[in-house]
């Protein structure tokens, strides 16, 4: 301890303002603020303040998402060796992976860290953590094959015109990892989709097409649910096992972390439309994703992580309690309607998620507009008695 | 049957250091009467350095309003005024001459006495100040016609005094108080008693109406009280008194004359047999503190935790507060400190592990624990504001400077000390007391 904070110590006078290194000031500021909390203390207001900051919150995140990224880094090995008709026991296949999945891991959060300190820099400010847990998220949700230069335009467009030009963490619109992800998706749509990309080196005679292909292709899902719930299957790095992601969900709930409000909405939200969908199965048979049982559709694609991970976003979610309701439901509603009912995109979830982003200010507008009401009618009813 | 309200949400900060029921009195010899511990005022001395002052005689007034003035807790000299930056009158100091002469304001019997002649007696004692105002709380105007006078007869903020004990055997001077009271507003005086109170102070007080209230902290809090009752809405004034200074209010009509007497608790984790002194408002809290606290490096809050005032370790009691508190500075580099869960550290969240131990009293220090960001986590601040207001939006419009909006959301109704347990639990450490009182500040400014 003694020596980290000597180093830290010599070091801080050249950073700090005046000083020859200035221009590191937020770099070393987040790498001391890492290493240890600083010696600040209150100033104004409360005298004592709670032990828990934005780095402890924002720490439980990517710890729920260890469970799944590390069920990913095997799945990744899994799939490649499974196309090529090798069969490895579990640590083979998990080391491939980790290899194929560490480069997008770096690349993201490199590119990512480094445009929130130029900024935090820039502004004076301290760096906030948010991208700790986008850096994390990001990896989960790109095929495994992403070219990392690719991947790494995407985080820096995400970042800066996702987060930084509103302000930074706390003030973005839309959720930065998503934003990577679809502008993936539209600007390197042969990168993103397809049946090659889901598979690290794939061999050429193996189908690696996700359930969701073939479902919207019009074949059947290819999956037991339980296979589905396991997740053995092509897929994002991290979407496709549902208990890895479940591990994930049970921690941010149980530290309150994710709201539950929008959790539960989400997946009552699409199942709700999941049955609509169904009780259209048989008039239009030719729609085979219409039969496909409404609580499959939950276990399936991008479905549960979004539903776990992304929606419940606390910075582009809706921020009133009755808002959270809406906001998680119609997310989960949109999710399997665009899922089923537009051909041309495959999953959903992503574009639901942030269409329910952009949406969520109106839905709290109409919430605070409610509180502002109830009061002035209550004033208004005093005014009244006391004129009569 | 007093009329019942139970209180959910809110939050009890477990800290060492509570007071032990037992009353010493203590003989100080210096004291001081603060100008910053009245908020909106711009005082003007009515004395000068050498000055003889009797006990209730005016130290200061305010340069606007000339009903407020500051009456000397004690017979003695002035021996100092301290002046901060652009020469802010920051401390009136005081020395005992032992004398205890005092000015004479008349015996009095409240009772229907007429709001004009509890005015005026208030007024030229000093001790109208004891009356502030809802909104923006600060010092009543006393043309004003409150809709309805607040009490809170119980203190929910951490270590507070225990007013069922610190009020015993002052029934008579604080029905006097109520009586006096009374006469000022032609509406109710609510007296918000805590659930288990056994005290007949609070329990058989004639004229006033009881409102029970159960729950954690902020429960006590007058504006709590208030909005659970009967919000106030715009355009209409509340006047709150605290419970121990109705009794000051009730002497000055029993005795005729300025009992600066306050029972005060010295607590915190810091001081060694923390228990109740009775000293006088104003007093020099290093007389008090003296030879009880552990060694280290110290900080010595005169009120609460939560809403207190920093004050030197030679500082003065504050005008308006009953106790004094005394916790480490967290002035420490802390090597992963918000990775390692520490036992030593108490938070409201379930990320950290103090849920595990839900009765342990803790040591806290004032270490910010983290750095400021923008607002992130939603849904928390609700949790601990017993209110139907939207904090973030409220202090959004604020930090914005919209008036309409500052309005809309209910900025009438809270208050700093309504909002302390937002700010404690704050995961983005946003001074909020701060943005609230600028508000109301230009709230105040907007409606003048």
């Amino acid at each position: 301890m003694k020596l980290i904070r000597n180093i830290l110590d010599k070091i801080k006078p050249q950073v700090q303002e005046g000083g020859k290194y200035h221009a590191f000031h937020a770099l070393f500021d987040a790498a001391e603020t890492f290493f240890f909390v600083p010696d600040v203390v209150t100033t104004k207001g409360s005298h004592i303040r709670d032990g828990v900051d934005m780095k402890r919150t924002m720490f439980t995140v990517v710890v729920a998402l260890i469970p799944a990224l590390l069920f990913g880094m095997w799945n990744v090995g899994q799939m490649h060796f499974r196309s090529m008709g090798v069969s490895v026991d579990i640590l083979d296949a998990f080391w491939y992976g980790f290899l194929r999945v560490l480069p997008l891991i770096l690349v993201t959060y490199g590119v990512g860290l480094g445009i929130e300190i130029a900024f935090a820099q820039s502004r004076g400010h301290e760096v906030n953590e948010g991208f700790f847990v986008s850096g994390m998220l990001i990896p989960l949700i790109v095929p495994v094959t992403t070219p990392l230069w690719i991947l790494a335009i995407a985080v820096a467009f995400a970042v800066v015109f996702g987060k930084e030009v509103f302000g930074g963490t706390g003030m973005n619109i839309v959720n930065p990892a998503l934003l990577t992800r679809a502008f993936l998706f539209f600007s390197y749509p042969a990168a993103m989709s397809g049946d090659k990309v889901w598979i690290a080196a794939k061999a050429d005679a193996f189908s690696g097409a996700t359930p969701l292909a073939e479902l919207t292709a019009g074949h059947s899902a290819g999956l037991s649910p339980l296979d589905m719930i396991i997740g053995a299957y092509p897929g994002s790095v991290g979407e496709t096992s549902v208990i890895a992601i479940a591990i994930g969900a049970f921690i941010l709930l149980y530290t309150g972390v994710a709201s539950w409000k929008i959790m539960t909405s989400f997946f009552v939200g699409g199942l709700a439309m999941a049955l609509i969908l169904n009780l259209f199965a048989s008039s239009f048979p030719a729609n085979s994703y219409l039969q496909l049982p409404a609580w499959e559709h939950l276990l399936i694609g991008g479905f549960a992580f979004g539903g776990v991970f992304m929606i419940t976003d606390p910075v582009t979610a809706s921020q009133t309690e009755i808002g959270k309701w809406i906001y998680g439901f119609l997310g989960g509603l949109l999710a399997i309607m665009v899922r089923v009912l537009n051909p041309a995109y495959p999953e959903g979830v992503m574009l639901a998620i942030l269409f329910m982003n952009i949406f969520a200010p109106t839905i709290d507008y109409y919430v605070v507009e409610a509180n502002i009401k109830k009061r002035l009618k209550r004033a208004r009813v005093v005014f009244n008695s006391k004129n009569l | 049957m007093s009329q019942q309200i139970k209180i959910k949400r809110g939050y009890d900060i477990r800290l060492k250091g509570k007071a032990q029921e037992k009353v010493q009195k203590l003989s100080l010899n210096k004291y001081a009467v603060k100008p910053t511990d009245f908020h909106g005022i711009f005082p003007k001395l009515s004395v000068r350095v050498g000055d003889k002052v009797k006990r209730g005689a005016p130290i200061f007034f305010d340069k606007h309003h000339e009903h407020i003035s500051i009456p000397s807790p004690i017979s003695g000299t002035v021996t100092d005024v301290i002046r901060g930056a652009k020469r802010k009158m920051l401390e009136i100091r005081i020395e005992d001459d032992g004398a205890d002469e005092f000015v004479d304001f008349g015996i009095e019997n409240p009772e229907n006495l007429g709001a004009e002649k509890v005015k005026s007696k208030l007024i030229e004692s000093g001790l109208w100040s004891l009356i502030r105002q809802r909104p923006y709380t600060v010092i009543a105007n006393p043309v004003d016609k409150p809709r309805d006078i607040f009490i809170s007869g119980f203190d929910s903020a951490p270590l507070a005094a225990n007013l069922d004990f610190v009020l015993e055997g002052k029934e008579e001077s604080f029905q006097a108080g109520i009586m006096a009271l009374s006469n000022l507003t032609e509406g109710k005086i609510y007296l918000g008693i805590g659930a288990n109170t056994k005290s007949k102070v609070l329990l058989q007080t004639k004229g006033v109406e009881r409102v029970q209230f159960d729950g954690p902290h902020p429960a006590g809090n007058v504006g709590i009280q208030i909005h659970h009752i009967s919000p106030i809405n715009k355009g209409e004034l509340i006047w709150t008194v605290q419970a121990q200074d109705v009794v000051t209010i009730g002497n000055l009509f029993l005795k005729g004359q300025y009992d600066s007497d306050i029972t005060i608790a010295l607590v915190g984790s810091e001081i060694e047999n923390p228990q109740y002194y009775q000293v006088k408002r104003g007093a020099d809290i290093a007389g008090i503190v003296e030879g009880k606290t552990t060694p280290g490096h110290l900080r010595f809050i005169s009120g609460n935790v939560l809403t207190g005032t920093k004050i030197e370790k030679n500082g003065y009691l504050s005008y308006y507060h009953n106790m004094i508190t005394v916790i480490p500075e967290g002035d420490k580099y802390e090597l992963f400190g918000w990775l390692i869960p520490s036992p030593k550290k108490l938070s409201f969240y379930r990320t950290a592990f103090s849920w595990l131990t839900p009765n342990k009293e803790y040591r806290l220090n004032t270490n910010l624990n983290g750095g400021e960001r923008a607002f992130v986590m939603t849904g928390f601040l609700e949790r601990v504001l017993p209110m139907d207001i939207l904090p973030v939006y409220l202090l959004k419009a604020i930090m914005v400077d919209d008036i309409d909006q500052m309005e809309q959301l209910g900025i009438y109704e809270v208050d700093e000390e309504d909002i302390a347990l937002c700010e404690y639990i704050s995961i983005s450490k946003i001074n909020m007391q701060e943005i609230l009182r600028n508000g109301l500040d230009m709230m105040r400014k907007e409606m003048s």
